[in-house]
């Protein structure tokens, strides 16, 4: 069971809560998720990035975009609300040492989870340069937070009504192609993204890292749900995870198994909706 | 096998049971011979394949005792020797025939804890029934003595009957026992060491307990009644249960010793990692590993459609790989969600599958198809992804290997097409990571498992384990038998240290 100590929403529909977790916030490191349950009994299981950890209030922050039915109800909780189910960290934290040059691209949502590891990366000396996108100025978040840490900053949007407009994966090329060459890219965001960053870097054989958000179920390496293609090998991304290699993740196949219940989804969540409609008129 | 009604046989129990009443104390081991043997009273299998209610109902009083009756009460007691846990079958046995329920309830105490789950779950047939005299004299090991359904019965009259007793607590020590994982053997390690006045808190990674008892035994096998029973029973003696919690990661192992005061740790995290088939084809939508398709069944409650918000694949055409009890859940589970076909692709022949002969049979009745000396080349993929059919390959039986079983030996060229839609894998699983990953001075086998001694200790000092994690993927009586001995070696220990502390004072 977890209090929500503190909600803001960061844009249309992205929200930030502050849930408290004090064993999870001593724990947790750059890099690692928990996974949370509106209902005990009949709530689905979502994992969610630890965006931030605060030792002192005994608190995790986590950042969502509202997606789903859970990420809506999520949405509708507010301070004082309670969380029946919420378990962490989980993951394998992020490999943090001296680079040298280190380039953090963010897509979205994804920037949330990139800026713990942006500030570890700064902090043990690497030279940070980051890239965060969006579609629109809207879905810009932590422009601040990412701003304060890096070395140099680009912000892009795909339609131009904030920074420069462009994908990310323009300035990430060019950067590749400076001498010398990035030591490492980190990119996380939507699935799409973090496949176009890889091939990006490919040909400049740059290491780059991403961060998967596969469909998972317990989370502690039990049912195989979260399971991708890695090279050769089939990884778990909840315990073998989530960073891998992004020039060795079959992303095809991940977004694949992404939409596993796409279909499903769109139903009950149009029921969903309905049903909040009708409850909405009946009280009036 | 044509099914009998529950009616029918409550029926035949009663006439025939006048009989015997009378002279219960005189029959000779030829007139036990005779007594015909208890069938357990089932759904309709036409009926059930909708829906998760129990398959098995249980005997009546009446069936119960006849079958009781049938027992030899054998001077040599092969059922006991062939019993992991050792329960004075024959003792229990004798009481049930002379209606004494109670009695025969504490003969089984003395040695499991857990018998309304035991007698539904164990594998009867390879353990107590698999050399009962009767069954032997019969030549038939499925005439043995149901063993396993009157266990069951037993239990169930006691919870009917609201006598469960709470086992009696010694003062408290003061001494603090950290229990990773509520699975059997966890539970089990929980009420020995409670019992003899230690503080103990059992250390839950789901938001529910109990463990493969929850969250891969369906419902319609195994009651998630009866595993809260079981549960508020040892909340009531003081147990204290932490949901949510995953050592190794919300506290390091050797903290709950180091910072939380505990004095000794018992693992009993359970076998994790599915392992797939590492086919072409195996990441495509429409695979699953049978513990996500059971979790998904039953922890998350997916088969209450439009109540969990947790989604489950719809199928038509199902595939199940293996041949034991997860592959049967599987399988049955998936007819009860709605597929119109259920294969259960197995390499071998029916007599090597490990899964219990019952569940086979319930399988069979419900309409599953099995396939016996085929198994999976690759399975193909349509648009998006998706499950489209499964190419399969023939085997005949080979020379016996070193088991002696006989090796399935692939017939060349004899490829052909499965049309399915959706795979479930159920080949077994490896041992989980978690505690290995960050607890490394734990010595482990080139598997995975946990490696211990004779009286469950691992290669740390105070940290105990057993179930899964020690034997691979095993059973819940052989899991409860490992915990019994780990509580009795911390007992032991704590004993010991409270021995010395006294000295030490003195
Ligand atoms: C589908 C299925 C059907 C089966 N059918 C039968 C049957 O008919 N008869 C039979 O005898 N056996 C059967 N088995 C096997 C039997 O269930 C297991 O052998 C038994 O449950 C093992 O018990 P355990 O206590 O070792 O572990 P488990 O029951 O696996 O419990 C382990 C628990 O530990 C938790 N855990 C894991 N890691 C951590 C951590 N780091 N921190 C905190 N908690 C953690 C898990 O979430 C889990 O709840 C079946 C198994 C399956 C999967
Ligand atoms: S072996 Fe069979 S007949 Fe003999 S005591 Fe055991 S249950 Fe009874
Ligand atoms: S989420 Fe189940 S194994 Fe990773």
């Amino acid at each position: 069971m977890s209090k929500i100590l503190f909600k803001k929403q960061l844009s249309n529909d992205v929200f930030m809560m502050r849930l408290h977790a004090p064993l999870i916030a001593e724990e947790r490191a750059a890099g690692q998720f928990i996974i949370l349950q509106i209902n005990d009994d009949y709530g689905e299981r979502i994992p969610l990035t630890i965006a931030d950890a605060d030792t002192k209030e005994g608190s995790i922050t986590i950042i969502f975009q509202v997606v789903g039915k859970t990420t809506l109800q999520l949405s509708e909780k507010n301070v004082g609300d309670v969380i029946p189910a919420l378990v962490g960290p989980l993951g394998k934290p992020t490999h943090i040492e001296n680079f040298g040059t280190v380039v953090c691209v963010g897509g979205g949502i994804g920037v949330a989870p990139l800026h713990p590891i942006a500030q570890a990366l700064k902090k043990a000396g690497n030279h940070v340069i980051t890239i965060i996108g969006a579609r629109n100025k809207d879905l810009i978040i932590l422009e601040e937070e990412m701003k304060a840490i890096a070395d140099e900053f680009i912000l892009c949007t795909d339609d131009g009504s904030y920074g420069r407009k462009a994908l990310v994966t323009e300035p990430l090329k060019e950067i590749c192609e400076r001498s010398p060459k990035p030591n490492m890219v980190i990119a996380i965001g939507p699935p799409i993204m973090m496949k176009f960053c890889s091939e990006t870097t490919r040909p400049y054989e740059v290491f780059t890292q991403v961060s998967l958000n596969t469909i998972m179920v317990d989370g502690t390496g039990m049912c195989g749900g979260c399971r991708v293609n890695v090279g050769k090998e089939i990884k778990f991304v909840c315990v073998d995870g989530p960073e891998f290699d992004g020039h060795k993740v079959d992303f095809d196949n991940m977004m694949s198994r992404l939409n596993s219940y796409k279909e499903l989804e769109r139903e009950a969540h149009s029921c969903f909706l309905e049903q909040e409609i009708k409850n909405k008129e009946a009280l009036q | 096998m044509s099914h009998i009604t529950p009616e029918q046989l409550s029926e035949d129990a009663k006439k025939l049971i006048v009989d015997y009443l009378s002279k219960i104390d005189e029959l000779k081991t030829k007139d036990r011979m005779k007594i015909p043997a208890q069938e357990m009273p089932a759904q309709d299998p036409e009926i059930r394949s909708h829906n998760l209610d129990e398959v098995a109902l249980g005997y009546t009083v009446e069936q119960a005792r006849i079958e009781a009756m049938r027992c030899l009460q054998c001077v040599k007691k092969n059922c006991v020797e062939d019993c992991p846990v050792k329960i004075d079958i024959p003792r229990f046995i004798d009481h049930i025939a002379h209606g004494d329920m109670g009695n025969a309830a504490g003969v089984i105490k003395e040695a499991s804890l857990l018998p309304a789950i035991c007698g539904r779950v164990c594998p009867q047939e390879t353990q107590c029934q698999s050399n009962c005299t009767v069954g032997k004299a019969l030549k038939d090991v499925d005439k043995s003595v149901a063993i396993g359904r009157l266990e069951r019965f037993v239990a169930d009259w006691e919870r009917a009957t609201g006598k469960i007793s709470i086992p009696e607590i010694k003062p408290a020590t003061g001494k603090k026992v950290a229990v990773v994982g509520s699975g059997p053997a966890g539970l089990v390690v929980a009420a020995d060491c409670r019992r003899e006045g230690h503080h103990v808190t059992i250390f839950e990674a789901f938001h529910k307990l109990g463990g493969v008892l929850r969250y891969g035994i369906p419902e319609f096998r195994l009651p998630n009644d009866i595993i809260d029973k079981e549960i508020e029973v040892l909340k009531a003696m003081g147990v204290e249960f932490q949901t949510n919690f995953v050592v190794g990661r919300t506290r390091k192992l050797t903290d709950l010793m180091d910072k939380d005061g505990y004095n000794a740790v018992f693992v009993g995290t359970g076998a994790g990692l599915p392992m797939f088939m590492g086919i072409e084809g195996e990441n495509l939508v429409g695979v699953f590993s049978a513990n996500e398709y059971l979790t998904r069944a039953n922890l998350m409650r997916a088969f209450e459609k439009g109540k969990a918000d947790t989604p489950i694949y719809p199928s038509k055409n199902v595939a199940v790989l293996g041949g034991g009890n997860v592959a049967m859940d599987s399988a049955r589970m998936a007819k009860r969600l709605g597929a119109e076909n259920v294969y259960v692709v197995y390499r071998r022949t029916e007599v090597e599958m490990p899964a219990r002969k019952e569940e086979v049979e319930h399988a069979k009745e419900e309409g599953i198809e099995f396939y016996f000396l085929q198994n999976a080349k690759r399975i193909i993929g349509g648009e998006n992804g998706k499950v489209k059919a499964m190419e399969c390959l023939r085997y005949e039986l080979g020379e016996p290997d070193s088991s002696g079983r006989r090796r399935p030996v692939v017939i060349p060229n004899s490829e052909f097409i499965l049309d399915v839609d959706t795979v479930i894998v159920a080949i077994g699983n490896s041992s989980n990571p978690l505690i290995s990953q960050t607890t490394p001075q734990i010595n482990v086998n080139k598997w995975g498992n946990i490696i211990v001694d004779e009286t469950q200790k691992t290669s740390v000092d105070k940290i105990f384990a057993g179930g899964d994690i020690v034997l691979g993927a095993a059973t819940v009586i052989l899991a409860m038998g490992e915990g019994r001995r780990a509580a009795a070696s911390i007992n032991k220990m704590l004993a010991d240290d409270i021995e010395k502390e006294k000295k030490s004072v003195n």
